[in-house]
């Protein structure tokens, strides 16, 4: 094969590995069978109505939003003055810092989920809740530190100065000349989290008790009872969600320059 | 002077950490002075720019601006401007917004500060650019929106870090003469950084000459150019034959020299400028090294006794032939006398 065949074919296969399970989902969701299949069988939108009506799935999804949202809110209260630190004093073990909070994009999520359950909610009884807001909240801060430390790298700290030299306070020049400029990067930042902890599973698997279960979770439980076709109509609106949330960004924020 | 002193810096001495980057400065300017900083890279200008302005507090000594002293006030409360050399323009408001940032702070009447700003974005040329954001302008267009954006605040000092150096040639003379209308319309007391001894020379009232964290000399522009008190001065102005005095003799490559008139006593060096040197007749005697011709005048090299000489003449003149020997002068009477040979 010539790289000019090669390309275009290499290419195809990328997208279609990408893209394709996305549009089997889809399908399989608008299937007239009774049970989770491709091709579908036939076409009806009960399996999409059917989400709308699983007493668990509208739990576990709330469950899931707050902690999504919560969580990734938390990691950015804690991220932004983190980053703002970083990178712009020279701090003591800076270097160490930075490594520390990056720790949980490489410790695996299941050695997290075990550990934080065999050692934090076994022996001290810790709330299911609150633990697994914690692990999220320290998930998605790695993501909030980079972004929001990369477009902070982007600004010049001259502005801030020139801030406090035209009468603002220290703590009045964050707010009034950083936070602006590096608003996209927050709101990249919070999506990035977002989605990340919308979306964990290894975690979130070893922390799950009574009525307490995020979607992803209870997707996996539903599927070992009932393989009906819901479940592809779960995700397939949850992929329609993250389109959403993605173009909107896009759209208002020019997003695509920030990740 | 010191009762007339607006801004005065009194045993000033400024450490980045360990090392001391000013030591025990003193200076004091007049209201309404426009002062030069002018010295080598790594001197201090910038540093003790910062001080004045509060991004910086001294290790040590005093800073007192218009009768009050401000060592300790913060740098948001001084009332002394500063125009970045990297103009430091808020990318994310317009040109409108950047000048207006510090009067809203004020909180004055969104009036006042609707009239403020217009005014000064006209007189700095850029009424047309109000809305655009400091990416959409050029250079030198920025920087203008950087001097309206402290003007604005009326500050009682107003510092200028190389106000000039990223412009070319042509917007650098508009500027000079934008900053010296400024200034006389204004009557601000201005202190500006440079690398360059001409800008120095036709922009200031007094230049501050500084070297290795201290002050060399302080001086009206004639002073210094024609009075320099030490052999980095009269280097840094054009003085490019140097030597030193000893004992009322002039030491030079083959031992010291003797001169007819006599010294004042605390004579540490004589220096002259190339066009300074009298060629064709005099005491010394001497072999053109090289020849090197400006437009108006030729400049010689010379291999001489008394060591290496840059003599000038009017091109005008013939040719004088490279290895030719020659007789020539150092006319003492013409000659800047140094206190200070270091
Ligand atoms: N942030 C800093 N930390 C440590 N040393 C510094 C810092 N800034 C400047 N210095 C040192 O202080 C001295 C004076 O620096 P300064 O920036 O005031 O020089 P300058 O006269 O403005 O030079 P230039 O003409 O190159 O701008 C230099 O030796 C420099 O290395
Ligand atoms: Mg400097």
């Amino acid at each position: 094969m010539t790289p000019r065949v090669f390309s275009p074919l290499v290419l195809f296969l990328v997208i279609g590995f990408l893209i394709g399970p996305f549009f089997i989902i889809v399908a399989a969701s608008l299937s007239g069978g009774e049970t989770l299949a491709f091709p579908p069988q036939g076409f009806s939108l009960q399996w999409v109505a059917k989400v709308f009506t699983v007493e668990s799935f509208r739990e576990s999804f709330a469950i899931s939003m707050l902690l999504a949202i919560g969580g990734t809110a938390a990691a950015l209260v804690l991220g932004v003055p983190a980053s703002y630190a970083l990178s712009r004093y020279k701090l003591p073990f800076g270097e160490t810092i930075r490594t520390i909070v990056s720790l949980p994009i490489i410790v695996p999520g299941i050695i997290v989920g075990l550990a934080l359950l065999r050692y934090i909610v076994v022996p001290f009884g810790m709330n299911i809740t609150l633990t697994l807001f914690l692990a999220h909240t320290a998930l998605v801060l790695p993501y909030a530190v980079r972004v929001v430390s990369a477009s902070l790298n982007n600004l010049r700290s001259d502005i801030e100065e020139a801030a406090v030299l035209l009468g603002s306070s220290r703590a009045g020049a964050f707010f009034r000349v950083v936070m602006p400029n590096i608003r996209s990067g927050i709101l990249a930042a919070f999506i990035l989290g977002f989605v990340t902890s919308f979306n964990q599973v290894p975690v979130s698997l070893f922390l799950s008790g009574p009525g307490v279960r995020t979607l992803p979770i209870d997707m996996l439980s539903y599927m070992e009872i009932t393989y009906d076709p819901s479940v592809a109509a779960l995700s397939a609106l949850l992929a329609f969600m993250s389109i959403g949330i993605v173009f909107l960004a896009e759209r208002f924020l020019g997003f695509s320059r920030y990740v | 002077m010191s009762d007339t002193a607006f801004l005065s810096l009194e045993k000033l001495t400024l450490a980045y950490g360990d090392t001391v980057a000013v030591k025990d400065l003193d200076l004091s300017i007049r209201k309404g002075e426009l002062v030069a900083f002018l010295g080598p890279s790594g001197c201090g200008k910038t540093t003790t720019m910062r001080s004045i302005a509060g991004l910086l507090s001294p290790a040590s000594g005093a800073i007192r601006l218009d009768g009050a002293d401000i060592t300790r006030v913060s740098a948001n409360k001084r009332s002394v401007g500063l125009v970045f050399q990297s103009y430091a323009l808020f990318p994310h408001l317009t040109v409108f917004e950047n000048v207006a940032f510090g009067l809203r702070l004020k909180k004055l009447p969104a009036a006042e500060i609707e009239s403020k700003v217009t005014a000064g974005l006209k007189s700095v040329g850029l009424s047309k650019f109000s809305a655009r954001k400091p990416g959409e302008l050029s250079g030198g267009q920025q920087q203008r929106v950087a001097l309206a954006r402290s003007m604005v605040m009326e500050p009682k000092v107003l510092l200028l870090d190389e106000p000039l150096s990223n412009l070319d040639a042509r917007l650098r003379l508009e500027m000079r003469t934008e900053l010296q209308r400024v200034q006389k319309e204004t009557g601000v007391t201005m202190i500006f950084v440079t690398h360059d001894q001409g800008e120095a020379l036709s922009l200031a009232d007094r230049i501050v000459v500084m070297l290795n964290g201290a002050i060399e000399q302080i001086g009206t522009p004639e002073d210094i150019y024609n009075r320099p008190v030490s052999r980095f001065v009269a280097d840094f102005v054009g003085f490019e034959n140097i030597f030193a005095v000893e004992g009322g003799k002039l030491k030079a490559g083959n031992g010291p020299i003797d001169f007819s008139g006599s010294l004042p006593p605390d004579t540490a060096g004589l220096v002259w400028r190339p066009r300074m040197v009298t060629l064709g007749s005099g005491p010394f005697q001497g072999t053109v090294r090289g020849a090197s011709f400006s437009g108006s005048t030729r400049e010689y090299l010379l291999d001489s006794p008394l060591g290496a000489i840059k003599a000038e003449e009017d091109a005008t003149l013939a040719a004088r032939e490279t290895g030719s020997a020659i007789a020539f002068d150092l006319p003492v009477e013409k000659a800047a006398r140094l206190k200070k040979f270091g």
